[in-house]
């Protein structure tokens, strides 16, 4: 027993003890361990936007790379360009629609789901399922769904409500609209799961507390329960509203920006630009633009998110 | 115990170093593999691979009747298929400038004749010349002048023509217009004309229009009102930078455009230009005005030329081949570059062009093709080749790079919207502004 307990006790100092005489090729371990990545994420992400940084600040604008500094000519050139004005208005309008309907639809949907009624389990699969589809899938699906001669056209004929007949993406007053229902059917599930966990999250006894003091069930939701889920709907924003800035998959397989530049969104122009017009450093621009978007919106809850584990 | 804790610690300190210098090991020869552009292989042995964007009915059929060919003179090469799904190419010639781009070229690859390759790759030296295989197969004989122009620059070939389409042809449902008894129309006046005499009779929306896709359909329409208000040396000016977009002639063709789009169906950016062939089948509409490839469409679907359908040129370009034609060209550092060679002496062959154009519904590049092999609409057009004016069009590539033809889709999406022919041309030249004068 003696001797067991002053092994214990070596090896419960030993690393102490050693770390001051390490070996130099010890101390570089961790260093080697983490270094691939470390090197890959240096390399393929920060390297990378540095280049594209580059190319948008230069003159290539052919098959031909072309370093030739022209400052901000590209960025100055693209705000001026008719179809990029369209775009910045298109993703402001598109965001604006997408949010507000995965919000209401999946919180709407989560707080009937948190009623424990029989049949919830099925039904929150059910919601679920479309988040499994990639964009592309949901595209072409609502694509067909919406064609102005073969979808929902027909169906609402033969109800005989031929006046709610609509050109859906054909229509350029309808046609972001259209895209957003597209949107907000896929995602609006991902919104519901999210809610549903904060609500499950809230104590029961909250409620109840509010109960005895005399709260109906709505102002029960408005002063406990939505509050409490401001942290849920903030990731969800943040969440949804990345993805929003960025979509492309559904605009090129929906509409392809058309008709007009009534669906066009940056992203389908930075790469119409790079791969069709061969307008390296305009894509560029597009890109860092997109970039900036993005980091505007998420960096601040970055730093939020932080803020809140060092405290804790 | 203490000496297992220090061959642990050994272990994990070299397994990082190990892996470590494997990472950095492999990474570098990955890199070097990548960069190191490998050599020719040998003739008749080794793999070929055709990048092409052919995947539709037709045209798959005879890019595998050329494959047949080159495998009976090369048994032993092995061809690789790499083809890229899309209409007109637009997804992949986006492959094609990550590969060119990336150093990884095809060894061959579809191409529009003209600046779709020459303002690029040709100008990023990134093409190999094929004067001396063009000379020794002796096509100075076999192509008409005006098409070799077309594919080459700087006093050298830069492609091999496989195939002819003709970008201005009216397309009409013949049984339909037979019994509104309407003529086909000759001019642009004609066509206005018989759009409101059949919209009178009963059809609501006799011209179909597509333009899903980014509108190059209706840049079609614009390119042959073009040549037809314009003619030819005007319409080979304006694409080329000498003559002003806000010319009357120009705004003319807009009107024309505007004129008639009151008689297309208004959900053209939901179909295809092949979804709108199915509107003249269904009896919908009466008139398409769309390349060639239209007619490869309509036989696949049991219509029969000159019986069902008929053709005459676009309104307006009669005596005037609007030329769509597809090359294949012979990039710098292909992997298997003799192979290659072989692949476009097959293109340019007779052999070759009378396997693939039948297929296609192009006529071939070639005029000592026998036309027996074709239908009757492909024998008025290989009659009408030899004796036209040849002009580039603009929408396929040829006759302008592609940031300027990329540019004219999204300003014909627009006018389909708004239908300002002022705003549109002043727009068009300042594309041109941008594009042409510097190309």
């Amino acid at each position: 027993m003696a001797t067991a307990s002053a092994q214990r006790v070596v090896v419960e100092r030993l690393p102490k003890s050693r770390s001051l005489r390490l070996p130099p090729w010890e101390k570089i371990t961790p260093l080697l361990l983490v270094s691939p990545s470390v090197i890959l994420i240096a390399v393929f992400v920060y390297g990378f936007i540095g280049a594209t940084i580059r190319t948008s600040l230069v003159r290539w604008n052919s098959a031909l790379p072309d370093y030739t500094f022209v400052g901000l000519h590209n960025y100055q050139r693209l705000f001026q360009l008719e179809r990029f004005q369209a775009d910045l208005v298109n993703t402001v309008h598109f965001t604006a629609i997408f949010l507000a309907g995965c919000i209401v639809l999946g919180l709407g949907t989560a707080v009937l789901l948190d009623q424990r009624l029989r049949g919830t389990l099925f039904f929150q699969n059910v919601y679920m399922y479309p988040l499994a589809l990639s964009f592309v899938v949901t595209g072409t699906v609502w694509r067909w769904i919406l064609n102005p001669n073969s979808g929902v056209n027909v169906i609402l004929d033969n109800l005989h409500l031929g006046f709610l007949k609509s050109g859906w993406l054909t229509d350029t007053h309808t046609a972001l609209n259209s895209l957003g229902i597209a949107a907000v059917w896929q995602m609006s599930g991902f919104c519901m799961a999210m809610f549903l966990a904060g609500l499950r999250g809230i104590p029961e006894e909250l409620r109840e507390a509010a109960r005895v003091d005399g709260a109906n069930e709505w102002q029960l939701f408005w002063r406990i329960t939505f509050p409490l889920l401001r942290p849920i709907t903030l990731s969800a924003v943040i969440i949804l509203g990345h993805i929003s800035l960025k979509i492309f998959d559904l605009v090129y397989v929906m509409t392809f920006g058309g008709p007009g530049y009534a669906t066009d969104m940056p992203s389908l122009y930075m790469w119409v630009a790079t791969f069709a017009q061969f307008l390296y450093s305009r894509g560029a621009a597009i890109a860092v633009v997109l970039l900036l978007m993005v980091a505007v919106l998420i960096v601040p809850y970055l730093v939020w998110n932080l803020r809140g584990e060092t405290e804790q | 115990m203490g000496n297992e804790r220090w061959s642990r610690r050994k272990f994990v300190s070299r397994a990082g170093k190990t892996a470590g210098a494997a990472f950095l090991g492999l990474s570098f020869a990955d890199f070097l593999a990548a960069c190191g552009t490998s050599t020719s292989g040998t003739s008749g042995s080794g793999k070929l691979e055709i990048f092409s964007w052919w995947t539709g009915p037709g045209e798959k059929d005879g890019l595998a009747e050329m494959f047949k060919i080159y495998t009976k003179k090369y048994p032993s090469v092995t061809i690789t298929n790499s083809v890229v799904a899309g209409g007109a190419g637009s997804t992949a010639k986006a492959v094609l400038a990550t590969r060119m781009q990336g150093g990884n070229p095809p060894d061959s690859f579809q191409v529009h004749a003209g600046q779709e390759l020459i303002s690029s790759w040709v100008k990023a030296s990134k093409m190999e010349p094929i004067t001396s295989i063009w000379n020794s197969e002796g096509w100075d004989s076999k192509i008409p002048k005006d098409l070799k122009d077309i594919v080459s620059s700087n006093g050298d070939v830069w492609s091999v023509p496989v195939n002819v389409h003709r970008g201005n042809a009216l397309w009409y449902n013949k049984k339909l217009l037979d019994s509104k008894s309407v003529n086909p129309p000759q001019s642009a006046e004609d066509m206005t004309s018989a759009l409101s005499q059949l919209k009178a009779k009963g059809i609501t929306t006799p011209l179909a229009l597509a333009s899903k896709g980014g509108n190059w359909q209706v840049q079609m329409l614009l390119e042959n009102n073009i040549l037809a208000s314009g003619g030819a040396d005007f319409y080979k000016n304006v694409m080329s930078g000498k003559a002003s977009f806000t010319d009357s002639k120009v705004t003319q063709a807009l009107t024309w455009i505007k004129q008639w789009l009151p008689y297309a169906n208004s959900d053209s950016s939901a179909i295809d230009w092949d979804e709108a062939d199915n509107r003249l089948i269904a009896g919908t509409a009466v008139f398409h005005i769309m390349g060639d490839w239209a007619k490869g469409d309509f036989t696949s679907k049991n219509w029969v030329p000159n019986t069902d359908f008929g053709a005459v040129p676009s309104p307006g370009t009669t005596g005037k081949y609007m030329i769509v034609c597809d090359t294949f060209g012979l990039p710098k550092g292909a992997k298997d570059r003799d192979n290659a060679v072989g692949w476009l002496k097959v293109c340019g062959s007779q052999e070759g062009q009378a396997a693939f154009n039948p297929k296609k519904g192009s006529i071939p590049a070639r005029t000592d093709v026998p036309a027996s092999l074709f239908d009757a609409i492909a024998q008025q057009f290989m009659a009408e080749f030899k004796t036209d004016t040849l002009v580039p069009s603009s929408a396929h590539g040829s006759a302008t790079p592609p940031n300027f033809a990329s540019g004219v889709n999204d300003e014909m999406g627009q006018f389909l919207q708004n239908k300002d022919v002022t705003k549109t041309a002043s727009n068009l030249q300042k594309l041109s502004d941008e594009f042409l004068k510097t190309a």
